[in-house]
């Protein structure tokens, strides 16, 4: 929607003053892929001197973005930055205005950015007053406010663009960033945000963190809670607005979410987080920026914004204990060794039984996998794991457990029968409806669990499943 | 949020009240709150005994059915919520001068628990306001954060991450972190909901470890069966205070019927007549 948006903003523009819109649009290409050995010179800041201070500058936006990003994420703001990003338009295009009338050159980029920061405060205003006074939720406010904003901002750019072209181009480019343009001047203003973010960031740490976690508590313990919310927005908004004009309005909220969710799972460390956040929005602007310079035309925002998602998309799959591959490994591992447990628990009670060994024949081990109703592959991985670790091995199709796949039986047995008597002389659980219940529990009991139990049972003067200490 | 009070003429109102103690720890006069226009306390007056001579504090219930406004009491006391009238005093003073002195236990469900910080930082917060703006968390806090954990049990777990918790030692963080504030008057907002055998058990060593040093708690709490065992005082709440006093006196079946019963059928309906008053307009 908002991209939709954009693009109708570049065509009003286009119809406007069409010489100019054509270097927006993705139209013919210039010149060509300049090669990896290129790409590795210009990473070496071997790129020419205005490139490299675009790449400085980015850098250093980035690691502001994901210092000033973390805390916006904790404190659950961030669909709120995007807000303040679109509603900055207006005001540049009112600066202009403004200054102009003034007598000021209304390209100056204070002038404007100044403006932007004003009617960006401005749309987060209005969410909150939305907030406050209706029933609206904040999706809905902040949906509004964006598109209502950015809607005035096209209105008063068109009309710049038709009434004074002189001095006028350009003001679009604020939509998508215009990295290339970036002077020594603004890498300075960017290394200067960066410090002022690291530096807030480092001395308010325990501040952010308190009102962040549970700004209810803050309040009843004496802290200002409404100054500290808005110094955080208030660097939200000096980082937004020094993004404007390296990645654009539409994606600066990217530099801003994406570095502090990707650091999120390899970490649970707020001070960890926090460095690891910026870490990312650095490098992620300078290999953005560094890629961008070797493409046609330098889409510099759209690259850095890819590159960030790329480290989000790798993050989000490999981190250690959080990422999805991690997450989903350990549920496999549990898995095979649930339904390892189950044929070992029938190979004990074979052996209770009354046979000679605890053997499972090919028949038995069918059943059980009928029963569980676990696939041919899945038996195989189960079984072979059960070999690897020592637990079994085959017998004429069959298998034997050794002395350690009995001992895994029987406490797996043990457990089992404990859980099942507990449910039905304890919680009143008719004892057709156990099983199912137990099934999962008995691999989950861990010592001081299973002591309780037996204790809860004793004091019924239940009778213990043998097998144990009595 | 500025509703005018659908009491008239409070002040007057005030003149004919029992008077209130300074000496006090918690005085609520004619405190009214309105949600939306809805009001959801009308007119409550308490007062908390004072620490008798032996110096033992007291532990006060807050009791009453689903949306009595026990919760919005406690925030109405603290400034979390805006009163539509009334005035709360501590110790004969305003809360900005007494705030150093309260400490706060908030619902455990209204904070995001996957946060990233550990049980000892969750509890280092309960020092900040001693340690003030900018400076970090000294050794020597750290310290006493780590002794708080200790007196809930739960020193074990101070690096672990709070979402690696269990609810019952959550709360337990918790109510360490209100310890660390060393405050003597505590508000803890159901503090035993949810939670485990071991952590009721800590919970109620710490209230009347706390009663023994002479300080006030007081406590929203949903378990009648265990009033009797764990409070000295009781407010019945439902809307308005039914009675208050010595759980001996005052948790009789007749207020528990008052409050839990169907007598305020009149009450409620008026509320509703004023919110749906306020929709019209």
């Amino acid at each position: 929607m908002l991209h939709g948006t954009a693009d109708l903003a570049t065509t009003l523009l286009a119809q406007a003053d069409p010489g100019h819109a054509r270097a927006g649009s993705l139209g013919r290409v210039a010149d060509e892929w300049a090669g990896v050995g290129a790409w590795i010179e210009t990473m070496a800041f071997r790129g020419g001197y205005n490139t490299n201070t675009v790449i400085a500058g980015t850098t250093l936006l980035g690691l502001a973005a994901g210092v000033v990003g973390a805390f916006a994420l904790l404190r659950k703001r961030s669909m709120m930055s995007d807000a303040l990003s679109h509603a900055t338009l207006p005001g540049i295009g009112l600066a202009f205005l403004a200054a102009g009338a003034l007598g000021f050159s209304g390209r100056s980029l204070g002038v404007l950015l100044l403006g932007a920061a004003i009617t960006g405060v401005l749309g987060v205003l209005c969410v909150q007053g939305i907030l406050r006074w209706t029933r609206l939720r904040e999706d809905a406010a902040i949906g509004i406010v964006l598109s209502v904003f950015f809607g005035a901002g096209v209105v008063v750019l068109s009309a710049i663009q038709k009434n004074a072209p002189a001095g006028a181009a350009g003001l679009d480019k604020f939509i998508y960033g215009q990295t290339a343009a970036m002077r020594v001047s603004d890498a300075v203003l960017m290394g200067a945000i960066a410090l002022v973010a690291v530096a807030a960031a480092g001395l308010m740490l325990k501040e952010f963190a308190l009102v962040c976690f549970n700004d209810a508590f803050a309040r009843t313990d004496g802290w200002a809670v409404t100054l500290i919310d808005l110094l955080m927005m208030g660097l939200v908004v000096l980082v937004t607005v020094a993004g404007l004009q390296a990645v654009g309005l539409i994606l600066v909220v990217a530099m801003l979410i994406i570095p502090a969710a990707a650091a999120r799972f390899w970490t649970d460390r707020l001070r960890v987080l926090v460095l690891v956040s910026g870490l990312i929005g650095a490098l992620s602007g300078y290999l953005g920026s560094v890629t961008s310079s070797m493409l046609p035309r330098k889409p510099a925002g759209a690259v850095i914004v890819l590159v960030a998602g790329g480290v989000f998309l790798m993050s989000m799959l490999a981190a250690p204990r959080r990422g999805v591959i991690a997450v989903a490994w350990r549920r496999w591992i549990v898995r095979v060794r649930m339904a390892g447990d189950h044929v070992l628990e029938a190979g004990y009670e074979n052996l209770r039984a009354g046979r000679p060994a605890a053997r499972l024949s090919a028949e038995e081990l069918g059943s059980l996998a009928r029963e569980r109703g676990s696939p041919a592959w899945f038996r195989t991985i189960v079984r072979r794991w059960l070999k690897s670790q020592g637990m079994v091995w085959s017998a004429d199709g069959g298998l034997v457990l050794s002395e350690r796949g009995i001992e895994r039986g029987r406490t797996v047995w043990r457990n089992h029968a404990l859980w099942e008597q507990y449910l039905i002389s304890c919680a009143d659980i008719a004892p057709s409806h156990v099983d199912w219940a137990v099934d999962r529990v008995e691999h989950v009991l861990d010592a001081p669990m299973i002591g309780r139990l037996e204790a809860a049972l004793r004091d019924r003067g239940v009778a213990l499943p043998d097998g144990g200490p009595a | 949020m500025n509703v005018p009070s659908p009491i008239g003429g409070v002040s007057s109102a005030l003149a004919e009240r029992p008077e209130h103690s300074p000496e006090s720890p918690l005085s609520i006069h004619a405190v009214t709150v309105a949600y939306q226009r809805k009001p959801v306390l009308w007119d409550v007056d308490y007062d908390a005994p004072c620490p008798g001579p032996d110096g033992a504090g007291s532990l006060i219930a807050i009791v009453g059915p689903n949306g009595a406004g026990k919760s919005t009491l406690i925030k109405a006391c603290l400034g979390l919520v805006a009163r539509a009238s009334g005035l709360v005093e501590f110790w004969g003073r305003g809360y900005r001068d007494a705030r150093t002195r309260i400490g706060y236990v908030p619902q455990r469900e209204s904070v995001d628990w996957d946060f990233p910080v550990s049980a000892l930082d969750v509890v280092c917060m309960g020092r900040y306001r001693k340690i003030g703006w900018f400076r970090p968390v000294s050794k020597k806090h750290r310290a006493a954060a780590l002794a708080c954990l200790e007196r809930v049990g739960m020193a074990s777990f101070a690096g672990r991450q709070i979402s690696r918790l269990s609810g019952g030692q959550q709360q337990r963080v918790f109510l360490a972190r209100a310890l660390a504030q060393e405050a003597d008057l505590y508000f803890m907002d159901e503090p035993f909901a949810g939670v485990d055998a071991a952590t009721e058990r800590a919970i109620v060593d710490v209230l009347r470890d706390l009663r023994a040093q002479g300080k006030t708690v007081i406590v929203v709490h949903h378990d009648l069966q265990t009033v009797r065992e764990y409070f000295d005082h009781v407010i019945l709440l439902n809307m308005r205070v039914v009675a208050a006093g010595p759980v001996g006196e005052v948790f009789t079946n007749e207020n528990l019927q008052k409050t839990y019963g169907g007598r305020l059928t009149l009450l409620s309906e008026a509320a509703e007549a004023i919110a749906r008053g306020a929709g019209d307009r």
